[in-house]
């Protein structure tokens, strides 16, 4: 069996492709990534085995941009917390005590603007909000206009002036602990940080102690490290965190579309054409 | 005036003869008898734009954390007996749905402002058609059967005022017309829904799930069904409930009240 395997649909991590398993499959031409991030494969071994790699970009961006405009809503508007003492038996609380952040006009910092930040940035517009990005490389002025994006090249001026901080980077060497204790204190006290990239991008540390000190108003995680946190876990505890178990892509729609664009990969791999997400 | 309270009921209006102005708080003004207080002299007055964009946020807010199992996942999330996040665990998309309006005033159209940008699909129900400027803005299509609005949604939105051609505005019929994967969502008041209808529309699977920022009563009765379905989110009519919006009704409340004290024309008089 081992010697016909020629491609590999790889869902959620699975299998591990190391050393062994690239040496048991001689004839493997291709993998194809369900979703978007890479950093859970060695990129250099497995093109050491003269193997293609494809992600699924088109299909994870829409359904991912909406959770983190879900998260926003959720932490500003505190509704899982309202929801509670709505269903609770007890539902004894102050009204002054349930107040929000409003949405409307504030300041969104989008830190990587690639295609799910920009998407996020059309969503944010339609809720009048005052977009600021940090990215690699600046956007071409139509793009940034169209959504009344101002592009900031220092992260920490992005930090300082926005209300909402929304990470959207894929995970490399150079975005390992981008938010740290540093640029958690460049932060508003009534800030609040929404991580829908990866885990490793937060030094979870300083978070969990920019939040218990208050130099943070308040996360809205979609994505942790390790997935899921170890069961004591402060984040776990935290009033003012909303936790989700990375349902970024977790959709009908998108699970359908990330399975076809894989078999598009795949099949042109096979067929020795250009592969049409190939990283 | 804050919240209904106090019960402003003819035995009050006797009671203070000298009463010149009530200022009531947000823009909804169904549990006021306004022909009884006209009776009296007494002004009414409201605060109805300021909590627009707040209440269309919210609006936005519940059709996401409904679709995306907010709520059951960031239980998942914490709970002490999650392990694993399963990978066939899935919520529903909502860029590329279809929205149904009931109600395109202020707030519904605000609400189809935001959709438009998650690329949704617009439909909406009003008493009037809106201009076709207005349409194009947001790609509203116009239903002006709601039967149209109901079949073709997979998320029907309330936004209307509550009068006595709203109440009871969704009930069986209503809910039967709806999509079986459809979510609906309350921002406008409970009474617009037949609530027991509701319920078993729920229970019986005829639509998806609920949510909603408001019920009849408020609070509901801690044994109510609603309470206890999981497939509905409920908030406690919370529309309008930001710092900042907060305080500026309570501007223009004193404003109202202060102008209505001086016999000058009153700002948002109802």
């Amino acid at each position: 069996l081992s010697q016909k395997v020629q491609a590999i649909y790889l869902w959620w991590h699975k299998p591990v492709i190391d050393q062994e398993l690239l040496q048991s499959l001689p004839n493997l031409k291709v993998i194809a990534n369900s979703g978007v991030g890479m950093d859970h494969l060695d990129l250099k071994l497995v093109s050491s085995f003269g193997v293609k790699m494809a992600n699924a970009p088109r299909a994870v961006s829409s359904s991912t941009a909406d959770a983190g405009m879900a998260l926003l809503l959720a932490s500003a508007r505190r509704l899982v917390e309202v929801h509670h003492i709505a269903i609770s038996p007890s539902m004894d609380y102050n009204e002054a005590d349930i107040l929000g952040v409003k949405v409307t006009g504030a300041t969104l910092g989008i830190i990587g603007m690639g295609r799910i930040g920009y998407k996020i940035a059309l969503r944010a517009k339609a809720f009048e909000m005052n977009i600021l990005y940090h990215n690699r490389t600046r956007r071409k002025v139509q793009e940034e206009q169209a959504v009344g994006a101002t592009y900031c090249e220092k992260l920490d001026s992005l930090l300082q002036q926005a209300d909402f901080v929304m990470v959207v980077v894929s995970l490399t060497p150079q975005t390992r602990n981008l938010i740290g204790k540093r640029e958690l204190e460049l932060m508003k006290p009534t800030a609040t940080l929404i991580n829908i990239s990866r885990g490793a991008v937060v030094d979870q540390e300083a978070l969990v102690t920019a939040l218990q000190t208050g130099v943070l108003g308040a996360a809205a995680l979609d994505v942790t490290h390790p997935e899921p946190l170890p069961r004591d876990h402060p984040l776990l505890k935290l009033k003012n965190v909303l936790i989700t178990p990375h349902l970024g892509i977790k959709t009908d729609k998108a699970t359908y579309m990330i399975t076809e664009e894989a078999v598009e990969n795949i099949l042109a791999a096979l067929n020795g054409l250009p592969i049409p997400s190939e990283v | 005036m804050w919240y209904h309270k106090p019960d402003v009921n003819e035995e009050l209006l006797q009671s203070l003869p000298n009463l010149r102005i009530v200022a009531s708080s947000g823009v909804g003004i169904d549990h006021l008898d306004l022909k009884l207080l006209s009776s009296y002299g007494v002004k009414v007055s409201n605060t109805p734009f300021v909590v627009s964009t707040d209440t269309a946020d919210l609006g936005m807010a519940l059709m996401l954390a409904s679709s995306r199992r907010l709520v059951e996942g960031y239980e998942m999330a914490i709970s002490p007996h999650t392990e694993y996040f399963p990978v066939d665990w899935l919520g529903a998309e909502v860029s590329g749905a279809t929205l149904g309006i009931v109600g395109m005033g202020t707030i519904g159209y605000k609400v189809a402002e935001r959709a438009k940008a998650f690329e949704m699909k617009i439909l909406y129900h009003n008493r009037s058609q809106r201009k076709k400027e207005e349409e194009s803005a947001v790609g509203a299509v116009y239903c002006k059967k709601i039967d149209d609005l109901l079949q073709q949604s997979d998320f029907v939105l309330l936004a209307v005022n509550l009068t006595p051609q709203t109440h009871k505005l969704i009930g069986k019929r209503e809910l039967e017309l709806m999509k079986p994967t459809a979510t609906l969502i309350n921002i406008s008041r409970g009474l617009v829904v037949d609530q027991d209808a509701l319920v078993e529309a729920l229970q019986k699977k005829i639509i998806k799930a609920a949510a909603l920022d408001v019920t009849y009563p408020e609070p509901l009765p801690r044994d109510h069904p609603l309470l206890k379905l999981k497939n509905v989110i409920i908030t406690p009519h919370i529309g309008s409930a930001t710092k900042k919006t907060r305080r500026i009704m309570m501007e223009e409340m004193i404003e109202s009240i202060q102008a209505g004290l001086a016999g000058l024309p009153v700002p948002h008089e109802v």
